[in-house]
């Protein structure tokens, strides 16, 4: 079941943007201990970031260990994250014109 | 009124049901409008259960109305109250009735798009509107990705989250109790198929919905820990009641299956939305009604839960909010879009008075309130304020208590025994009284009928 969410996305049809529309602000993130976004989120945007994952990251002093990534290419502007947000940390916009999901039966 | 500044009369943001018909409602008052729509495609944006009403098309449409794309007319409905391995169901059944028929939104948006061009309406899809114009405390144009566009009136039809009815303070940020989150997955399921499982006409165009209550057991509160893993192996888990009422639509050759879950529970329990929708999915009841159906659409949307007390202003210099936007909805009727077609109407209606009269000031535009005040929107909306709060406040009684005791009723009927009958529902007298405290039965009665009368006086 836990891999559901990925079959279920398979499904969604996305013209996906270049950038992304959700911008956290990671300073609250990194204190967050709710981390609402982790399980609210029907698309699963939001995932605990895996340090060391990004060579680029200087990861040796913990620095992004409670940071979060953001998976905005499958986000599916519900707006369901800003709103269970409870300190207001995702600037939450929609994608640029004519971009993100495209829903064909809904 | 600065007149010659104005390219258009009027500008409506979003081109849903809201947005189509506040402009059809200018244009046929003669004036000019423009529709701005984010999606390149009409109703790509957009997700609901899957029904609209025949008559709220009607009165803006009442030619072309039934050439919408109807996908079937609803002669089947069903309240399906969910017990752990079952239901009990109350059908009622009307083939000649077509009041209300499902469609397939980026079809049916299409459509109303279609029509309101052929009467001139100018529509912009792939547009987004990032911002309003604000001179001298009124709403005077919107600023898109490329342009400016100036008009003395702008109607924010724009949708649940409406950043810009925030951005210029109309309403106050939102709440998780605010809000009910909605998840649905749409399914492929052969026409033959459909019309036999769900005892429709063959080769007709009649279609079944359902409600379904409860059901959602074995959730447990905060089964995750930040990295997904379970948690739950050294202290006991405490299994949760989410508030969530869940449906099922028939169309053509797909079906969609779906619930709404209050998304205050969501985050207090910490539990992921798809995975409530695959406990909907497994129950014994509706794995039968899905049965080789296959999945070929996943969709989410907001639904504005907030109701006629949370209401923020809904109109102010120069500008008007409409349908979800304003958060014009009955829940408790599945009632969205003929909320969206009305009050879409009604600010048109008034944009046409203002923009007549040269004032499109806030004391002109409250117009548009009395107007919604005096419709069954804000009608239905004040004889329902409590319904949401109240069922809330009861959901254990509502999703689990009274679903399993009605399939408990039902079963005590149909298992037969050897035991005489008088035994069994004495029974099942003294344990419907003695389970739960008489302070909850109390609690419920009393909410009830607090229900009944608000809606009936």
């Amino acid at each position: 079941m836990t891999d559901n969410i990925e079959k279920k996305l398979i499904n969604v049809k996305y013209k996906t943007a270049d950038t992304t529309h959700l911008v956290l602000n990671q300073e609250i993130c990194k204190v967050c201990e709710d981390k609402v976004c982790l399980t609210v989120c029907p698309a699963n945007v939001y995932k605990k970031h895996v340090s060391g994952e990004n060579p680029n990251s200087e990861d040796k002093n913990n620095d992004t260990i409670d940071c979060i990534d953001v998976e905005y290419e499958n986000c599916l502007e519900c707006g369901a994250c800003r709103v269970a947000c409870p300190y207001g940390a995702i600037d939450w916009k929609y994608p640029a014109a004519g971009c993100g999901a495209i829903y064909k039966f809904s | 009124m600065e007149k010659r500044q104005f390219n258009i009369d009027a500008i409506v943001v979003g081109a849903g049901p809201a947005g189509i018909s506040a402009a059809l409602t200018i244009k046929r008052g003669g004036k000019n409008v423009v529709v701005l729509e984010r999606a390149a495609n009409f109703g790509s944006k957009n997700m609901f259960g899957g029904a609209v009403y025949l008559n709220s098309i009607k009165s803006i449409l009442p030619n072309s109305y039934m050439d919408a794309p109807y996908e079937r007319f609803i002669a089947n409905h069903t309240y399906s109250f969910l017990s752990k391995s079952g239901s009990v169901d109350i059908k009622s059944s009307d083939f000649d009735d077509k009041t209300t028929a499902t469609v397939i939104r980026p079809k049916f948006d299409a459509w109303l798009a279609g029509e309101a061009k052929k009467e001139g309406v100018f529509i912009a899809p792939k547009t987004l509107v990032k911002k309003l114009i604000y001179k001298n405390g009124a709403v005077i144009g919107v600023k898109t990705e490329q342009e400016k566009y100036y008009a003395p009136v702008v109607i924010l039809a724009d949708g649940v989250n409406s950043l810009l009815a925030r951005d210029i303070g109309l309403r106050h940020e939102f709440f998780p109790n605010d809000m009910v989150l909605s998840v649905k997955e749409t399914l492929k399921l052969d026409k033959g198929i459909i019309e036999e499982r769900f005892n429709l006409t063959k080769d007709g165009n009649d279609g079944a919905m359902y409600e379904f209550f409860g059901g959602l057991t074995d959730i447990y509160e905060n089964p995750y820990t930040e990295n997904g893993s379970n948690i739950g192996k050294n202290k006991p888990q405490k299994p949760v009641t989410p508030f969530a009422i869940s449906f099922l639509y028939t169309f053509k050759d797909t079906i969609s299956i779906g619930l709404g879950v209050s998304l205050e529970d969501l985050s207090r329990y910490k539990i992921k939305p798809y995975e409530i929708l695959e406990k909907l999915k497994n129950h014994s009841s509706i794995k039968r009604l899905i049965k080789d159906a296959e999945p070929c659409e996943y969709s989410a949307h907001l639904i504005p839960e907030y109701g006629y007390k949370g209401l923020g202003k809904i109109y102010a210099n120069g500008v008007m909010v409409a349908g979800d936007a304003a958060g014009l909805i009955n829940s408790a009727h599945f009632e969205g879009t003929n909320f969206a077609i009305e009050s879409g109407r009604l600010a048109g209606e008034t944009a046409v008075i203002a923009l007549n009269l040269e004032n499109t000031r806030y004391n002109i535009l409250k117009i548009y309130e009395k107007k919604l005040k005096e419709s069954f929107i804000l009608k239905d909306m004040a004889s329902y304020k409590n319904v949401v709060s109240a069922l809330y406040s009861r959901k254990n009684s509502i999703l689990n208590y009274y679903p399993e005791k009605m399939s408990e009723f039902f079963n005590l009927i149909h298992h037969v025994d050897n035991k005489p009958k008088k035994q069994k529902f004495r029974y099942f007298i003294w344990e419907f009284f003695t389970k739960r405290s008489f302070v909850e039965i109390f609690r419920d009665f009393k909410t009830f009928l607090k229900l009944f009368l608000d809606i009936i006086f």
